[in-house]
């Protein structure tokens, strides 16, 4: 074997083998188990980096494995797999040491650390998957690994939550599976393709590929959170902060969408899809979960609830621009991948930090928080503020693409006013936190404040990381035009598939 | 290759007297012989991977007159999971029955079980096959009332009488046979047999007598009391294998013996009753109170997906689309088979360190039985078909079948009966997470977690990951 053909796998490998060696660690071996896991982040993001450098310069890198006749395990290295495997293993290094100060204390951290480590490998193989049965063995992988962390604490509510998630997901990957079993039986195995494998196929073969769209797109739409698909969501928050973190940011629903894009771009093909009538379907649904997502998200007093119901709606930028036909908004679409990555990342370290803290769980009990916690309150608010889309954060980039992608196809007459009102929805969720956070006085005693300010507001492990995603999210926004930024690779991206 | 193909049946033979003779090396000698079992297994797996179909008659008499045995690709990894399978239980039983005397009375009959099975996998004709099936039954059966316990003596006497009922019915349908053509070797009836009402009597006994040894819906009524009640290692081989030894038959009649006889028609019926299978005992174990029922339930909800094949076989014509749709039901009966033991295995594991295998009694497994939950966990992942099981392989070539021929019907049973397994794998889970404390001390020895352990990974990553292998296997050996 040699780097072409390894380095793929490698790059699973290196949180997949520290994973299982933590499962077997005894629950004292503190410093061990911090050094694997930081040990298998900063080794994953190297191989990222050699990966993405020969990406850059043209080499290919495959690592196949046949598991039957004309199924193929392939992991692939293409331009969109990069751009998510370099957010999830960034962000992974970044939860890692959340998770790490946020569960100091409590119980069970090697089966919790172990399964972590197994849901990033999951992730990865995800990203990396070089076609559709691929994918989805890494979908259904994903699945099993969260369920434990969602169930972490074991409480009757977190059982239940992790019960309802898997209700929802394991369906999804049923229809998933229906749905590429189909495919394959058409046209056989196939790898994902820029601009699409399909478009060759005769037409009295349409119908069934619509309705294969359909059962790939629920099946991806459950993790995504497509609206009516998305209510295991807000009961998947019953888990421990990091989990939500990386729940909403990197893995799961992540996964969702990033399955939606690459169903589209390298499957279908942007152009056939449209074709087919199957992108306006997809655009609809996309918009309906935004404008709904950010509706119940203005109601919700719960803090991670709100966050939860804006991811609901956040993501759905994601499917929105892969269904904008153009260049444009394909760059839109993706680069949301990223951008949506960071910054809902940081809303929830932060929402895990005022929780850890100060006991807080409610919008109400925020009032003036930012004076006894400004780090993680400016963090917040880079995010949120991002989120609504104002400049220079990332979030204003996505935004400003797919509305200038939503023009140039012609669909401006009702993206734009998706855009506007689910923009308006976002400053009426965030803004009113902002204030609270900022300008409200404090209340004379915290919910349940136990980690006491001393020479910082929180704990340092908890506190660094929504400060450096935040100003990822800055920079993201910022240096949109540098080389390497996630607009650029989403631009190199929206090339290829329309051959520009 | 031919000392493989009678070592096999020798072996555990020649050990099952010594083990009734001298019961004080009785562990040991089951230890030793298990091995060379093993490798007896790996061989012909080899030599018929390499060399084809083998064939050998014993003391050179021919067919009709002597024992002939035989193997091919499908007989040769059937084998190999039996040898593993029962391996595993036997390091396993060595911990699990705590007394000498216990032990004495087990390995016996333990032995012959493994003898029969070994037998039936090698016979190429049908007075054999009766014989072993026979033998098989008995053995089974005196394994599974063991215990002594009321329970298992009740549920044991139902399996004697309806195992006897089913092994009639084979021999009259052997009976029809002979004395329609003249000859019980298999490989002679192919090519003899016509269509015509000795033929499709014939055929109809014989698959009604083993339908009701391999317990396919509604004829599996004896099943769970019986594979609920025997001791833990009984009941994993009993569910893994021994049901799994009748639907070899059944397979080996009807797509080799009986080809030109059957119907699409008879074809679609055994679909429906596995279909009804698959959903009747997947809702009975959605709905079991105890580990072991539901585990037991979820044997017949299984074997009904290996039914669920015939009418997409019989649509498909003869050629690379039947052999991959083949290989993905060998792929769902191996996995089931390790599977399924592996759970056994580990229930076991649980009822005898908490005293009770109440599902709404496990919280807390999860913290004092780390290992034992892992490999339920593992099961479970395999008995649902989650990638990277061999299950999902096969459920995806069962799928596969069944859209390119238009079934959906098949479609649509797979895919709630795989969505009711993760129902009730994860109600077990879901308990086992529960941070209630576990009022147990619970210490598992490692004979008894490390077979359960690696039964699972074998269903699990081993078949998955190296499944390619099997569909290679069958084509070389055939």
């Amino acid at each position: 074997m040699n780097s072409a053909t390894s380095l793929p796998l490698l790059v699973i490998l290196s949180s997949l083998l520290p994973g299982l060696v933590i499962f077997f660690l005894p629950e004292g071996s503190h410093r061990l188990r911090t050094t694997l896991n930081l040990a298998g982040a900063f080794v994953k993001i190297f191989l990222v980096g050699v990966l993405i450098w020969g990406v850059f310069h043209g080499q290919s890198y495959e690592t196949r494995w046949a598991l039957a006749p004309g199924l193929d395990l392939v992991l692939h290295a293409d331009k969109l797999s990069l751009l998510f495997v370099s957010l999830s293993s960034v962000l992974w290094l970044v939860t890692t040491i959340y998770a790490i100060g946020y569960l100091e204390t409590s119980p069970h951290r090697s089966r919790f650390f172990g399964f972590f480590s197994l849901c990033v490998s999951a992730t990865v193989g995800l990203a990396l998957a070089g076609n559709l049965f691929t994918f989805v063995i890494f979908y259904e992988l994903l699945t099993l690994a969260t369920y434990p962390l969602v169930a972490h604490r074991g409480t009757p509510e977190a059982i239940r939550g992790a019960r309802i998630y898997l209700t929802y997901t394991l369906s999804g990957g049923m229809l998933l599976l229906i749905g590429t079993v189909w495919l394959y039986a058409i046209v056989g195995q196939t790898s994902f393709v820029e601009g699409g494998v399909l478009s060759g196929l005769s037409s009295e073969y349409h119908t069934q590929l619509i309705l294969i769209f359909a059962l790939l797109i629920a099946g991806l739409g459950v993790k995504a959170a497509l609206v009516p698909l998305h209510g295991w969501l807000p009961e998947a928050m019953v888990a421990p902060a990091p989990v939500s973190a990386l729940l909403h940011a990197v893995a799961v629903v992540k996964a969702g969408a990033f399955g939606i894009v690459r169903v589209v771009y390298d499957v279908y093909g942007v152009t056939f899809a449209s074709e087919l009538g199957v992108l306006m379907a997809l655009g609809i649904a996309a918009g309906i979960t935004i404008v709904y997502g950010s509706v119940k998200a203005l109601f919700q007093d719960s803090l991670k609830k709100r966050l939860a119901y804006s991811t609901v709606s956040q993501v759905s930028y994601i499917a929105l621009g892969t269904a904008i036909l153009g260049p444009i908004g394909t760059i839109g679409g993706i680069v949301h991948l990223v951008h949506q990555g960071i910054m809902k990342i940081t809303l929830f370290f932060a929402a895990g930090n005022y929780a850890e803290t100060l006991g807080i769980h409610k919008v109400s009990e925020m009032n003036g928080v930012g004076r006894r916690m400004p780090g993680t309150t400016l963090a917040f608010s880079i995010a949120a503020l991002g989120m609504i889309g104002i400049p220079p954060v990332a979030g204003f980039i996505s935004k400003w693409y797919l509305g200038l992608g939503a023009v140039e196809a012609g669909m401006a007459g009702w993206v734009l006013p998706v855009l506007i009102l689910s923009s308006l929805l976002n400053a009426g969720y965030f803004l009113p936190i902002l204030y609270r956070a900022w300008f409200r006085t404090p209340a004379a005693v915290w919910p349940d404040e136990h980690i006491p300010a001393a020479r910082f507001e929180t704990h340092g492990a908890l506190l660094w990381p929504p400060i450096i995603t935040a100003v990822l999210a800055l920079a993201a926004g910022l240096f949109a035009a540098a080389p390497y930024s996630p607009l650029e690779w989403a631009s190199l991206i929206a090339q290829r598939e329309y051959g520009l | 290759m031919t000392d493989a193909l009678i070592a096999l049946v020798a072996l555990p033979l020649t050990a099952a007297l010594l083990a009734l003779l001298l019961p004080r090396i009785a562990t040991a000698l089951v230890i030793f012989s298990g091995l060379a079992i093993t490798a007896s297994a790996i061989a012909l797996l080899y030599g018929v991977n390499t060399a084809g179909a083998l064939h050998y008659e014993l003391g050179g008499w021919t067919a009709g007159l002597g024992i002939a045995l035989r193997a091919d690709g499908l007989s040769a990894i059937l084998l190999l999971m039996i040898a593993l399978v029962m391996f595993a239980a036997s390091v396993y039983a060595s911990a699990y029955f705590g007394k000498a005397s216990e032990r004495a009375q087990f390995w016996p009959l333990w032995l012959l079980l493994w003898t029969a099975l070994n037998a039936l996998l090698l016979s190429g004709d049908l007075f054999n096959l009766y014989v072993t099936l026979e033998l098989l039954g008995l053995s089974a059966v005196a394994l599974a009332a063991l215990s002594g316990k009321h329970a298992a003596v009740q549920a044991a006497l139902r399996y004697l009488l309806v195992g006897l009922l089913g092994s009639m019915l084979f021999l009259v349908g052997v009976a029809l046979l002979y004395a329609g053509y003249a000859t019980l070797d298999l490989a002679t009836l192919t090519q003899v047999v016509k269509p015509g009402p000795i033929a499709w009597s014939a055929l109809t006994l014989m698959t009604l007598g083993l339908l009701l040894k391999t317990a396919l819906f509604p004829l599996h009524f004896w099943l769970p009391p019986a594979h609920g009640s025997a001791p833990a290692p009984v009941s994993a081989v009993l569910s893994a294998l021994v049901v799994k030894a009748a639907f070899y038959l059944v397979l080996r009649l009807w797509l080799d013996v009986f080809a030109d006889i059957v119907t699409p028609t008879a074809a679609n019926l055994l679909g429906v009753l596995g279909a009804g299978a698959v959903l009747w005992g997947s809702w009975q174990a959605l709905r079991a109170e105890r580990l072991k029922l539901l585990a037991a339930y979820s044997t017949v909800a299984q074997l009904g997906y290996l039914f669920l094949f015939f009418p997409l076989l019989l649509a498909l014509p003869p050629g690379p689309a039947r052999d991959v749709a083949t290989g993905g039901l060998v792929m769902l009966a191996l996995t089931h088979g390790f599977a399924k033991a592996g759970l056994f295995l580990a229930i076991g594991i649980v009822q005898q360190r908490s005293g009770h295998d109440n599902i709404q009694e496990l919280g807390g497994m999860v913290q004092r039985l780390p290992l034992t939950t892992f490999a339920i966990a593992l099961a479970g992942v395999a008995l649902i078909g989650l990638p990277p099981s061999g299950t999902f392989l096969g459920k995806w070539q069962l799928i596969s079948a069944a859209i390119a021929t238009g079934q959906w019907l098949w479609v649509a049973v797979t895919a709630i009966g795989s969505l009711l397994a993760a129902a009730y794998i994860f109600r077990i889970l879901g308990h086992a997470f529960g941070n209630q404390p576990y009022p147990h001390q619970a210490v598992a020895v490692a004979r008894e977690e490390w077979p359960a352990l690696l039964l699972t990974l074998t269903a699990t990553l081993v078949l998955g990951l190296a499944g390619a292998h099997v569909w290679t296997l069958l084509e070389n050996g055939s």
